[in-house]
C-alpha cells in the first residue's frame, strides 16, 4: 500500500488522524463488498439466513458512513487541510455516500431474494444474466476501491467502460422479463421483484463509476464528472 | 386547483455559474518583477524572481521563514535600499516603469507604495495627527483637507466609528487591533496606489484579525495589495493571488484557490499541507 502521500507530516497525530479515517473506508468497502456477495449468493441460492443477514448487517453500513463523516469533519474543523489532504476528505465524504447507496441496494436484493425464496427458488438457473450482471458490477465496485487503495488511477477507465456491459446486460435482462410477463400475466408480481435485483445491481455499476470519478479528483485535482466514457479516456491521457 | 405553470424556455445558469469563475480572470498588469536578484553581501537572498501582480488585487507570499518573501516585499517599495549590504540587480515595473532607475525619486515611489508592518508602529501623537502626518510633511495644512483626509482615511480602515470622539487621544493608548487598522489609515491617507503589509495581523488576536482581513477586502476595491503572511489560511482567505516562495526563488505563483486545492509543484504540495522539513 502506497502511503507515501499521507506520511511525513510534521504533525504526527494529523497523520494518523488521516490513516485512519482513510483506513476506515477501506473497511467500509470490503463490508460492502461482502453485502453484495452475501445478498447476491442468497438470491441465487434462495438462503433466506444469509438474506436476513445482509439485511441486519446494514446498520454496520450505516454507522461506520456516519462515524467516518464525522471524522472528516472533525479533521476539516481542526486542521483545516490543504492541497492532496483536502481533496482526500472531501472524496472520502463523497466516496461514503455512494458505498452507503451500494450497501442499500445489497441489502434491497436480499429482500427480494427472500420474496422471491416463496414463489420460485427452484427456478434460478433462469436468472444466470443477472449473475453475469452481478459480477460485472463486483468487479466494478472492486476495482473502484482497489483504485481508492492504491492511490493509482490508471485503471479507472477500464472499470468505467464495464459499466457500458452492465447497462446492455441490464438492457437484456428487462427484455426477457417483459416477455415472461406477457406471456403469464401471473409472472408479473415476481418479474417486477427480479426487475429490482437486476435495477439495484445495475445501479452498484453507477456508483463504482461515480466512485472513480472522486478518486480522480483526489489524485489529480481535476473534476471529471459527467463526462462521456470518450471525454473521461481523453482527458485521462493528457 | 391552481393553474399549473408550464414552463416554456430552457434554464439558464449561466449568470451563476459565471460568478464562480470571475475572480479568476487575469487583470491589468500592476507590478512586474522581471529576473530579479537580491544579495545581502556574498548571500544571494532572491534567486531570479519573474512574476506578475495584477491592479486591485489581493496578492499573498507565503513560504517558510527565510525564504525571501519579506525581502522581496520589501524591494516594492525599495526599502531594501535601507540596507547597506544589500545589491539588487533585474527590474520591478509599476505601471510599466522600472522603480529602480536612476531617476526615480524614492520618496515619490513611498507615497505611491505604501507599506504596513507586523508591529504597529504609530507616532506618539494623537490619532489625529497620525492620520494627517503623511500630508503634513508634503506641505498641506489646510484644516479642511486634513480634516476630510483623515475621516475619509479611517473610514477606509474601518475605524472611523470607534475613533471619531477621540480624534485627539494619543495613539499609543489605543488597542494594537486599533493601532494596526490606524497606521493603515495613516498608509492610505495619501492616497497610494499600492500597498504592501508585511505580517499585518501576525501580533493580533482572531478579532482584530478577521477586522483587518474584512478591511484588506474592502481595500483591494480601491489599491492593489501584496501581503506576506506566515498564516498560510490567512493567505488563502484574504488573497487572489499566492506565491509560494522556498529558499529565494518563486517556486509557483497561481490563482489561490487552485493552489490551495490543487498545487502544481511537490514543494508546494507539501509546504501547503505541513510536510516541508
Amino acid at each position: 500500500m502506497d502511503n507515501s502521500k499521507i506520511g511525513h507530516h510534521i504533525s504526527g497525530q494529523f497523520n494518523k488522524e488521516l490513516e485512519d479515517v482513510r483506513n476506515k473506508v477501506l473497511t467500509m468497502g470490503g463490508l460492502v463488498e461482502q453485502q453484495i456477495e452475501l445478498a447476491v449468493t442468497a438470491f441465487s441460492t434462495g438462503d433466506l439466513e444469509m438474506a436476513e443477514l445482509v439485511i441486519k448487517q446494514d446498520n454496520q453500513v450505516d454507522a461506520l458512513e456516519m462515524a467516518i463523516d464525522q471524522e472528516c469533519m472533525q479533521i476539516l474543523a481542526l486542521r483545516q487541510p490543504a492541497a492532496f489532504d483536502l481533496r482526500l476528505l472531501i472524496t472520502i465524504i463523497k466516496v461514503v455516500n455512494d458505498l452507503e447507496r451500494v450497501g442499500d441496494m445489497a441489502e434491497r436484493v436480499a429482500e427480494m431474494a427472500i420474496q422471491l425464496s416463496g414463489t420460485d427458488n427452484k427456478q434460478h438457473d433462469q436468472y444466470f444474466e443477472l449473475e453475469h450482471m452481478a459480477e460485472l458490477v463486483q468487479e466494478m465496485l472492486h476495482g473502484a476501491l482497489d483504485v481508492f487503495a492504491r492511490m493509482n488511477i490508471e485503471d479507472v477507465t477500464t472499470i468505467t467502460g464495464l459499466d457500458a456491459n452492465v447497462d446492455r446486460e441490464y438492457g437484456s435482462i428487462i427484455r426477457q422479463l417483459i416477455t415472461k410477463m406477457m406471456e403469464d400475466p401471473r409472472n408479473i408480481t415476481r418479474m417486477l421483484d427480479v426487475l429490482w435485483i437486476a435495477r439495484s445491481l445495475e445501479r452498484i455499476g453507477d456508483h463504482a463509476c461515480n466512485i472513480c470519478e472522486h478518486l480522480v479528483y483526489m489524485v489529480k485535482g481535476e473534476d471529471v464528472r459527467h463526462l462521456t466514457q470518450e471525454e473521461l479516456e481523453r482527458k485521462m491521457k493528457e | 386547483m391552481t393553474a399549473h405553470h408550464t414552463r416554456t424556455h430552457a434554464i439558464d445558469m449561466s449568470s451563476v455559474l459565471r460568478d464562480q469563475k470571475k475572480n479568476t480572470e487575469p487583470n491589468e498588469t500592476c507590478i512586474k518583477v522581471e529576473n530579479l536578484n537580491l544579495f545581502y553581501g556574498e548571500k544571494q537572498a532572491l534567486h531570479n524572481v519573474n512574476m506578475e501582480m495584477p491592479k486591485k488585487k489581493v496578492t499573498a507570499y507565503i513560504g517558510p521563514s527565510g525564504c525571501g518573501k519579506s525581502t522581496l516585499l520589501r524591494c516594492i517599495n525599495r526599502m531594501n535600499d535601507l540596507v547597506d549590504c544589500a545589491t539588487i540587480d533585474g527590474k520591478i515595473l509599476l505601471d510599466n516603469e522600472n522603480i529602480y532607475d536612476k531617476s526615480v525619486n524614492v520618496a515619490a515611489l513611498r507615497r505611491r507604495v505604501g507599506m504596513v508592518f507586523q508591529k504597529p508602529n504609530p507616532f506618539p501623537k494623537s490619532i489625529f495627527e497620525n492620520v494627517a502626518y503623511g500630508l503634513r510633511i508634503q506641505g498641506i495644512n489646510d484644516k479642511r483637507i486634513l480634516e476630510e483626509t483623515v475621516e475619509n482615511s479611517l473610514r477606509g480602515a474601518a475605524l472611523w466609528d470607534e475613533m471619531k470622539d477621540r480624534l485627539n487621544d494619543n495613539a499609543l493608548g489605543i488597542s494594537g487591533g486599533q493601532q494596526q487598522r490606524l497606521v493603515i489609515a495613516r498608509a492610505i491617507a495619501i492616497e497610494p496606489e499600492v500597498l504592501l503589509l508585511d505580517e499585518p495581523a501576525s501580533a493580533l488576536d482572531p478579532i482584530s484579525t478577521l477586522k483587518i482581513e474584512e478591511l484588506i477586502n474592502e481595500l483591494k476595491e480601491k489599491y492593489t495589495i501584496v501581503i506576506v503572511t506566515h498564516n498560510m489560511q490567512q493567505a488563502a482567505r484574504v488573497s487572489d493571488l499566492t506565491a509560494f516562495m522556498f529558499m529565494g526563488e518563486l517556486i509557483e505563483m497561481g490563482t489561490t484557490s487552485e493552489l490551495f486545492t490543487n498545487p502544481q509543484k511537490k514543494q508546494t504540495e507539501d509546504y501547503i499541507t505541513g510536510r516541508y522539513g
